[in-house]
């Protein structure tokens, strides 16, 4: 792993131990853990709130349900594919669970109609995508509009609020007795599970082969549509288990629920040390990503920065996450 | 005539004209001719937004921060509408575009210069644009009262019966299109999103033409923020937002290809008048205005779909032909 991202830095491969220890240390998610570190000893810093055991847990319950997204987006961009409908996709998930609260459903039916809804929105991006041979971004922008369109026909300008008592616990509870919540320990159960399809498994490897060459994949007989597929439909099931910790949390459903988390879900694969263009990155640097920016935003808002101030920050950390490795290129090739 | 028939933008046009009669079959009044001015009216912004995204599409690029810019431009206009109320209309004119072209080149620097992939890159500068207004105009909005009779009566004042904001989006469409026609640049822009590796050995440096084609956008953007400000004499923080989408759905619904190097400025207009239409004729046979969105999503989908599909046709037939020669 750590080769791939020095290649994908354009630093060349690294070879014996010297080599790969000079490769971990310009590799990326050595960089991305400084820049974690520097974040939270500014944040300790800025106020005496910010390192609480307590707090830092807590505040973990603001971006897991965009961590929980980014997990199956790092699968799309390592394809060289990308999904913008994840926000609308949960979005209708949470219709469907608020529709069925309505109609008396308990929770473990409301849990199972938000991941169906989400399972089958995702399974007809990829189906659309490899049926018709279309980019996944205009596919993506094409269910965006109408994921989102047919919650907003179906609520208009109501809101569901009427969910059953336990159902609380998926976004608010906390695990036994302790003060961790249950987002966090599921989307850590989650992480790893990813992390292990993804660098442990041939259906891995293959996503990487697919990501770095789609041509030379399909000759060597890797079936690159079925692998697509497989990769929306398990994006579209966990923005279903996104839906599921989110409407939990806020205890409602509006038709602009979860707008514009396509964007942080982007920024954090992206941030995390993952090529846009596929076949680079891995699990570390996302899981890394989603905490430096959740962190990073609660350190600015305990010093009462606006939250568009907090996007400026985000937008430019983004920018400049992706130009370093390009000057760091750049200046290597100078000296050759 | 065949070849003529066959042709998408026509194909799209008679579309459009069936859409018309079938909606004025339930209500007499859509097909009126001020109805029509009103539809057009209030597709100009968008058509230029269309514009400025077709562009980036041309370059097999994607540019999410149109709204954005269109968002601070509208702010600082304002402002500036705030501090000088006289300011003659050309000059406020000017400084919108200008606003538009720093926007829009330090879009074209990221990409040109420093080869971020363009989704990336607006990716970036959306969330900073829109920061930005926020920044500058402290949250505060600029409303109506605020600003001078001459600042929002830009997109009324009429010449030769056609009012002002038409005239703007018209003459932008026109010269975005004789450019893009019959200027090198503008053939450059189809080369490089046609195929950069053969636009490179053919001599065409391909960062340059990146960083004109956002340039540019991000100038028409400036122009399509002045025109929202103005129209709805009211600039906010959330001013345009989701424009980047509609601005997309119309590129597609007009045949743009969305992995470069294919489209036509005349499908780009027809495509915004679709969404106007839509939109419109929503109200008018009373269907709720919260299907908009879902319709748009249909629309966007077979619109690529179609454009997926006919484009294989056409490069089987071509291959057909190859084999007889």
């Amino acid at each position: 792993m750590k080769d791939d991202i020095a290649a994908a830095a354009g630093r060349g491969i690294a070879v014996g131990r010297k080599d790969r220890l000079l490769a971990f240390l310009k590799g990326w998610d050595f960089i991305l853990s400084v820049v974690f570190a520097a974040v939270m000893l500014g944040g300790s810093f800025v106020s005496p709130y910010f390192l609480d055991a307590g707090n830092l847990l807590d505040t973990t319950f603001n971006f897991m349900e965009k961590a929980v997204v980014a997990l199956p987006m790092l699968f799309i961009i390592l394809c060289g594919d990308i999904d913008v409908s994840v926000g609308s996709i949960i979005a209708l998930s949470s219709l469907a669970m608020g529709a069925a609260s309505a109609a008396g459903a308990d929770s473990a039916a409301l849990v199972a109609v938000g991941l169906a809804v989400g399972l089958a929105s995702g399974f007809l991006n990829g189906w659309l995508i490899t049926k018709f041979e279309v980019p996944a971004i205009a596919v993506t922008i094409g269910t965006m509009s109408l994921y989102r369109g047919i919650s907003q026909a179906v609520l208009g300008d109501q809101a569901y609020t009427k969910y059953p008592a336990g159902f609380a616990y998926f976004g608010q509870g906390y695990v036994g007795g302790t003060k961790v919540p249950f987002e966090l320990v599921l989307f850590l159960i989650l992480a790893v599970l990813t992390g292990l399809v993804l660098h442990k498994t041939t259906f891995g490897r293959r996503v990487y082969a697919l990501g770095r060459n789609p041509v030379a994949a399909r000759f060597s007989g890797v079936d690159t549509a079925r692998i697509r597929m497989v990769v929306f439909s398990w994006t579209g099931l966990f923005c279903g288990i996104a839906a599921v910790l989110l409407t939990s949390r806020i205890g409602s459903t509006r038709p602009n629920i979860a707008t514009g988390i396509e964007l942080d879900a982007i920024t954090s694969v992206v941030l995390g040390g993952t090529a846009i263009t596929g076949g680079f990155g891995g699990i570390y640097g996302v899981v890394l990503a989603n905490f430096l920016l959740g962190y990073l935003k609660f350190g600015m808002g305990l010093v009462n920065v606006p939250g568009r101030v907090m996007n400026l920050v985000t937008g430019v950390l983004l920018i400049v996450a992706i130009v370093i490795p390009e000057l760091i290129k750049r200046a290597e090739r100078r000296k050759r | 005539m065949k070849q003529f028939l066959k042709r998408r933008e026509v194909t799209l046009a008679l579309i459009l004209i069936g859409f018309i009669a079938l909606v004025s079959l339930r209500a007499s009044g859509f097909a009126s001719p001020s109805n029509m001015a009103d539809i057009l009216n209030d597709t100009a912004v968008l058509m230029l937004a269309a514009a400025a995204q077709f562009l980036i599409l041309l370059l097999n690029g994607i540019d999410l921060s149109i709204p954005s810019m269109m968002a601070f431009t509208g702010m600082l206009v304002s402002m500036l509408n705030m501090a000088l109320p006289q300011l003659p209309i050309p000059a406020v004119v000017a400084v919108a575009l200008g606003i538009g072209l720093v926007l829009g080149s330090v879009n074209g620097l990221l990409v040109g210069g420093l080869k971020l992939p363009p989704i990336i890159a607006t990716l970036g500068t959306i969330a900073i644009y829109r920061a930005l207004v926020f920044v500058v105009s402290g949250g505060e909005w600029v409303s109506a009262h605020e600003m001078s009779e001459l600042f929002v009566s830009i997109p009324h004042r009429s010449f030769l019966g056609v009012p002002g904001i038409l005239w703007y989006s018209g003459a932008t469409l026109v010269l975005v299109g004789l450019f893009l026609s019959f200027t090198p640049a503008g053939r450059a822009i189809f080369a490089v999103g046609g195929n950069p590796t053969a636009s490179r050995l053919a001599g065409i440096k391909n960062e340059r033409v990146q960083f004109m084609a956002f340039a540019l956008s991000g100038v028409i953007s400036g122009l399509a923020g002045l025109l929202y400000v103005t129209r709805y004499a009211a600039a906010q923080n959330d001013t345009a937002l989701g424009y980047e989408l509609q601005a997309v759905a119309a590129c597609v619904i007009g045949g743009v290809s969305v992995v470069g190097g294919s489209g036509n400025i005349v499908g780009v207009v027809l495509g915004a008048l679709f969404l106007g239409l839509l939109y419109n004729a929503l109200t008018v046979v009373n269907l709720s205005p919260f299907y908009q969105t879902a319709i748009q999503g249909v629309a966007i989908l077979v619109a690529i779909i179609a454009n997926t599909v006919v484009d294989r046709r056409n490069r089987q037939k071509m291959l057909a032909r190859r084999k007889l020669a």
